[in-house]
């Protein structure tokens, strides 16, 4: 037998190995042979954390010694929509902690809905000297002096990206902190501030960033200054603006349209905040070259969204309010012809009538228009099986599908049946699917076809749906490459999650709220199964002082080699070995 | 006895109908076609942290006040929601509020939708449960009485205020994050200035 592992020396393989970035790959070969992970763990740089209690700092620091880019999440997505009360947890401080002495040349942190602190952020800018990337997305906790010490401390910044954090947000003053010797920015991202920032401090920064190449301004910065910063970084390729409404001047329309058309470069267009149709034109020469609009802020009607998408004839990418209305859907679907994603957002979500003609008809137009499509958000008030199944025979590539029926529970509103055969439909006819979020009626026969058909579903996203365990039971029996599964307020209870506890194990996690599974049966799971972290939250005090078949509030089960955490807030508690035992 | 009389012909039941809903509000005929329309069968309880939803999603709507929210429903982000609102927007027009609270001696802090509530009882019913305290009396010359806690308020000034001096609207338009003191910083407020 030929030993070939053995046979090449370790910088040969070493060298080869770094060509390799996917994680998934870089897993595979750490499990050649001993040899082989030995080498691998050495030189891996980059690691992915998708779940921040999953494995602790030290074992992570140990295993990789060399690491420059590390990305954490922490909070559970639906977090996003309140439903994890504050302080649950995701601290990234301990990571900071660790790696501030275990990883000196660390150069990258990328964190998403994790509770980062100001003293985390002074910690980043103290600890690594060629600090380069910091991506804070969906986080909390900190605030704009947080953010000066950034600012002040990393010489070698180039990306500063605070996508949909929540700051604290104490003054516009931070952004000077950036010394006039500072000039790598290569991507800065502010768009979820609401204070201001000093203007001119803003022009010289991006004046003396020769490599600057995305810009996303906060809804502060207002429109006639946007064509003075454009005029300094003519060679932008991603632009956000900050509020674009202003009163109708000729001479401040002329300079942006004139500032516009010097950014032979830009592809990406968002902000837009109170967008008047007075200055759209003046984007009108830069459509054709854009790949990407984000116009979910800007509150523009069907006829100017219509008289704008037409013109973007490389549009790849769209967020959208529904004002863009089936009608303006049909245009999109006539002249975008490489589309790939489509979001479609509400602008009246809790008014009872729908206030824009947006339908199941828009969705459908798009996906017949647009070949390349397969990724979709899109919120709308009444679907059809029928409407559902052409979108699936048309667009069988589809990989991501979001839908959201603003009424819970809502039918298919001509038949009144259940939507289970319009998703089935999706199921069956997209084979690669990896993401499903699901609306309306829908009772336990959906799950069946998703646990028949969605082979390749990684995550899914339940509310208000099924009939009994049932359901619960095809999904998690039926789907092999599920890793995350959301469920809120559906009839699902201790039998299929019991039957089915072991592939509780293979999955990332796992959240159940306002549903019917017992404390007995958490108990159950987390004695049972000694590497998943089975926590219960409840904010009527502990599950103990109620029956054990007493439903509990809410529920996140989640893979962890690090054991149980020690850092949860008073209403959420570990079912383990040892807390049952405290907890009967 | 005349005016009596008078009254039992006229049959005045709307004066005297019991039902749940702000003043003044007439019964939306819309709400009942919509519910026969979707079949809708009632929802469970969504184990809501904010209290006083539940009553509000009993009470009947009527356009333009926005539909009474499950937690969490529908799932867009809170920073969309509050941006599609216009900066100069009043609260009064927003659907949704929600504001920080933070308790004296307690490790972190909550947050609410002040939205949710008609008014101080409810509010401060919601945060006695929230925190596990009982706030004492109010009254306007002794702030409130018979606890050693005091419900406070940021407003729009950055001035701490005691929560139930002004009126509900005023309020609800100026308050920027609350603040349950304890002990003797609470007592100093309910002690006129």
């Amino acid at each position: 037998m030929l030993r070939m592992a053995s046979s090449f020396p370790e910088e040969v393989l070493e060298h080869v190995f770094s060509f390799i970035y996917d994680d998934k790959d870089r897993n595979a070969i750490s499990m050649v042979c001993k040899s082989w992970y030995e080498i691998e763990r050495w030189c891996r740089r980059r690691i992915f954390v998708g779940n921040c209690y999953a494995v602790s700092p030290p074992m992570v620091i140990r295993r990789f010694p060399e690491v420059r880019s590390v990305e954490l999440k922490g909070k559970p997505h639906f977090a996003d929509f309140n439903l994890v009360p504050e302080g649950w947890g995701g601290y990234v401080y301990p990571w900071i902690a660790a790696m501030a002495t275990a990883y000196p040349w660390l150069e990258e942190i990328r964190l998403k809905r994790m509770v980062v602190t100001d003293e985390a952020l002074e910690l980043i800018a103290k600890s690594f000297k060629n600090f380069k990337v910091l991506v804070l997305s969906s986080c909390e906790g900190f605030s704009t002096d947080g953010l000066a010490a950034i600012a002040a401390n990393c010489r070698n910044l180039k990306e500063l990206d605070l996508r949909e954090s929540e700051v604290d947000d104490l003054s516009g003053h931070w952004l000077s902190h950036f010394p006039d010797s500072y000039t790598s920015l290569v991507s800065l991202n502010i768009s979820c501030l609401g204070s201001e920032v000093s203007f001119s401090a803003l022009e010289r920064l991006v004046g003396r960033c020769p490599n600057l190449r995305t810009l996303r301004l906060n809804r502060a910065v207002p429109l006639d200054r946007l064509a003075n910063i454009l005029c300094r970084a003519p060679q932008l390729v991603e632009l956000g603006t900050g509020t674009y409404s202003a009163e109708l001047q000729p001479d401040v329309f002329s300079s942006l349209a004139g500032a516009f058309s010097g950014c032979k470069e830009l592809r990406s267009l968002s902000g837009f905040w109170d967008a008047v149709p007075g200055y759209l034109p003046a984007i009108y020469p830069i459509c054709p070259s854009l790949t990407s609009l984000n116009l979910s802020y800007a509150t523009i009607r069907s006829t100017d969204l219509t008289k704008l998408v037409s013109q973007c004839q490389s549009l790849q990418r769209l967020w959208v309010l529904d004002y863009i209305e089936d009608i303006g859907l049909e245009a999109l679907a006539a002249f975008c012809k490489d589309l790939r994603e489509l979001r479609v957002f509400p602008s009246e979500p809790f008014a009872q009538e729908p206030n824009v003609s947006l339908t199941e008809q828009g969705l459908v137009s798009v996906s017949e228009g647009c070949p390349k499509l397969h990724s979709v958000l899109y919120f709308c008030r009444q679907m059809t099986n029928d409407a559902l199944a052409t979108i699936a025979r048309n667009r069988p590539n589809m990989t991501r599908f979001r839908l959201c029926i603003i009424e819970p529970r809502a039918p298919d509103y001509i038949t009144l049946q259940p939507l289970d055969d319009g998703f089935g439909a999706i199921v069956e006819h997209c084979k690669d699917l990896q993401r499903l979020s699901m609306a309306g009626l829908l009772t336990d026969r959906v799950f069946e076809h998703i646990g028949n058909h969605a082979k390749k579903l990684e995550m899914l996203s339940v509310a208000f749906a099924g009939d009994s365990d049932l359901g619960l039971h095809h999904v998690l029996s039926g789907c092999e490459n599920l890793r995350k599964l959301e469920i809120r307020d559906c009839p699902f209870g201790d039998k299929a999650l019991l039957v089915n506890a072991a592939k509780l194990e293979t999955m990332r996690s796992l959240w159940m709220s306002s549903c019917s599974v017992s404390f007995g049966a958490c108990k159950l799971l987390g004695q049972k199964i000694p590497r998943l972290n089975v926590e219960v939250m409840d904010e009527r005090g502990p599950p103990g002082s109620r029956p054990e078949s007493c439903p509990v509030e809410k529920l996140y089960i989640y893979r962890t080699v690090a054991g149980p955490r020690f850092d949860m807030p008073g209403f959420v508690w570990t079912m383990d070995e040892d807390s049952a035992l405290r907890l009967s | 006895m005349e005016g009596v009389v008078a009254y039992e012909n006229d049959l005045n039941l709307k004066a005297t109908e019991l039902r749940l809903g702000l003043p003044g509000t007439e019964r939306n005929q819309e709400q009942a076609v919509s519910c026969a329309r979707n079949n809708k069968r009632p929802l469970p309880e969504t184990g809501d942290q904010n209290g006083g939803a539940k009553a509000k999603s009993d009470a009947p709507n009527t356009p333009p006040a926005p539909k009474a929210h499950t937690v969490g429903w529908p799932p867009i982000r809170s920073y969309r929601k509050n941006s599609l609102q216009q900066p100069k927007q009043t609260a009064a027009e927003s659907s949704v509020m929600y504001v920080k609270v933070s308790m004296d001696g307690a490790p972190y802090l909550r947050k609410i939708d002040l939205k949710v509530y008609q008014g101080y009882p409810e509010l401060l019913k919601a945060l006695e449960n929230m925190f596990k305290f009982t706030i004492g009396e109010y009254s306007e010359r002794e702030g409130y009485k018979g606890s050693e806690y005091a419900p406070t308020y940021e407003d729009k000034d950055g001035d701490w205020m005691l929560v139930g001096d002004v009126p509900w609207e005023m309020f609800m338009s100026s308050c920027k994050r609350l603040r349950i003191m304890k002990g003797s910083e609470a007592r100093g407020l309910g002690c006129g200035v």
